[in-house]
């Protein structure tokens, strides 16, 4: 009997083999998605920089020339890759969005957290879902329809560019930067408010000074999620800007971004060539500002602990 | 003199006679509902000038709900019906500014809920919002009520650290700091102890027996000892009654009711 006790406490069981199998298979999951990862980075990476290494674009050209057009080689023999023109488009979109949709998810949050009953909460919580589910084919779409001539109307010019671009742009990031900012004012422990409305603070002395204060480093990690989506969006931001790799002069002349010049020309060059190499140093820029993205709402979350 | 079971027709309040005391603050029929739920039931209370006012009793029995009805703090939570007298004044009706009420019915709540600022912009908060602007008032008032919450000797160099840095009582402290910084009539006190060690209990109950000088202290406690070491007149609360309300040495040496006399002696059932 007791010899018994002793060899089983010694050998593995169905529970020791049922705990191993587990672990091997988040292990193979996590490994996998590992290599998918790492893979598409050093894919991009390598042939991102094999414009500079292989075609001997220069870097400089790259950063800060505005003639785009890597199929034919400049004067000085080098392919004429001047990204500037869509690094500043990506941004310009990018930016004016979002400065556009933070006070207005700022609002509705607000609203959502601290002014609506349960019954507008829950309507407005299905709106913003209903707006993350539209296609952005569909996004673009209504944008060539109502956003470009609208802004043609009354802003002037074509219609298409960085402002139309932003248009839609700040709908699509709306819903993002909203729920966000929704569960960052959420996180803001209930005694906050109590101990102010007990000072004699008014609701909105309470939510100026001490919610969205508290709240600021959430709220700022969702505008940053909101621009990491905004410029990554290609689709419906190309049926709108009017894909002219011009430097933008004004938020009414059309422009480019880094997106829309890869979707517009990946399909059309050949690959291994240097047209196609510099569209692969576009998605590069891509993939490394998503990654800073990712570090900057990360600092922030950290400083907001602190 | 006879111990009595308790029963609801009666009055065994007995109220403070108005003349002889000055009262702070007075409460008639009030009523307190959460929904359907009706969670207090009868509060005439009368309390005294200058004088702590303990509200015991056990969890659930309404005391904090009545606490909160006070400075209208259960606006949007609950339905508070019944009049609350301060001042001469009904405070408990629609036109009556709450923001200014509560800068007078000042609050310490259970948890220290110091806002993660440094000490000295908790305390100002409410005075800037208040509009004062005067640098040199605001350091006195800030000095002054960490004087009286018996904080000042233990920060005085640390204004401008965070609040949360400090420990629990002296978390709490701030919070009375704050609360008095705005000179209020009247200072109520939700179980203030309650996530407190001994030491630092003794210490907030020296401040509140400094503060009744300036101030009318109404306090809900759990503890029992609490209740005798620091108050003038005690009320028992129970099932969303308040069933017995005297001079505290009465209330604990002497009650009138079984009920009461259950509860402070430790006695159930």
């Amino acid at each position: 009997m007791m010899d018994k006790i002793k060899e089983k406490i010694q050998n593995n069981s169905r529970e020791t083999r049922q705990e191993l199998r587990g672990r091997i298979l988040t292990y193979c999951a996590i490994g996998l998605i590992l290599i998918v990862v790492i893979s598409i980075f050093l894919f991009v990476a390598l042939k991102g920089i094999a414009t500079f290494t292989q075609d001997k674009a220069s870097l400089k050209t790259f950063f800060t020339g505005t003639n785009w057009n890597p199929g034919i080689l400049g004067s000085d023999g080098k392919p004429l890759v001047g990204a500037l023109p869509m690094i500043a488009g990506s941004f310009g979109v990018t930016i004016l969005a979002a400065i556009i949709a933070t006070p207005f998810a700022i609002g509705t949050a607000l609203y959502m957290t601290e002014i609506a009953g349960k019954k507008g909460r829950n309507v407005l919580q299905s709106v913003i879902e209903l707006l993350v589910g539209i296609p952005s084919v569909v996004y673009g779409f209504i944008g060539l329809t109502v956003v470009v001539p609208f802004v043609r109307d009354h802003f002037g010019g074509s219609g298409y560019g960085i402002l139309a671009g932003s248009f839609i742009l700040f709908v699509m990031i709306l819903p993002t930067v909203t729920s966000m900012t929704v569960d960052a004012l959420k996180a803001v422990p209930k005694h906050y408010k109590s101990a102010s409305l007990a000072l004699g603070a008014t609701q909105w002395q309470t939510i100026y000074k001490v919610l969205l204060k508290a709240a600021i480093p959430g709220i700022l990690t969702a505008i940053i999620f909101g621009m990491a989506r905004a410029f990554g969006e290609a689709l419906a931001v190309q049926m709108v800007i009017g894909n002219a790799s011009l430097l933008p002069t004004s938020l009414l002349t059309p422009a480019s971004t880094l997106t829309s010049v890869l979707t517009m020309g990946i399909g059309n060059t050949v690959m291994g060539t240097t047209a196609n190499n510099a569209l692969w140093s576009l998605a590069l820029i891509l993939l490394l500002m998503s990654l800073i993205f990712n570090i900057l709402v990360r600092w922030i979350v950290k400083k907001g602990r602190m | 003199m006879s111990i009595e079971q308790y029963d609801l027709t009666k009055n065994y309040i007995r109220p403070l006679d108005a003349d002889k005391h000055e009262l702070a603050i007075e409460t008639k029929d009030l009523q307190v509902f959460y929904g359907e739920n009706h969670a207090f039931h009868d509060g005439n209370l009368k309390f005294e000038r200058y004088k702590i006012t303990s509200l015991i009793g056990a969890s659930g029995c309404g005391k904090s709900t009545y606490l909160r009805s006070l400075n209208r703090m259960n606006d949007g939570i609950g339905r508070v019906t019944g009049q609350i007298m301060y001042r001469g004044l009904d405070i408990n009706t629609k036109k009556i500014n709450v923001y200014e009420v509560r800068k007078h019915i000042g609050m310490v709540f259970q948890r220290p809920n110091p806002f993660s600022k440094s000490i000295r912009e908790n305390i100002i908060f409410a005075l800037k919002e208040d509009g004062q602007k005067n640098k040199k008032k605001l350091d006195e008032i800030v000095e002054k009520s960490l004087r009286s919450a018996a904080l000042w000797d233990e920060v005085k160099d640390d204004l401008d650290k965070s609040a949360l840095a400090l420990s629990g009582g002296q978390q709490q402290r701030l919070c009375i700091a704050r609360a008095i910084a705005m000179a209020p009539d009247i200072l109520l006190m939700d179980e203030p102890c309650s996530a407190l060690d001994p030491i630092s209990t003794l210490k907030i109950e020296e401040t509140m027996i400094e503060l009744k000088k300036n101030y009318t202290i109404i306090i809900v406690t759990h503890n029992m000892q609490q209740a005798s070491r620091v108050s003038d007149y005690t009320a028992f609360f129970h099932l969303g009654h308040v069933i017995e309300f005297d001079k505290t040495r009465k209330v604990f040496t002497n009650p009138k009711i079984q009920a009461t006399d259950d509860y402070v002696s430790g006695n159930f059932g």
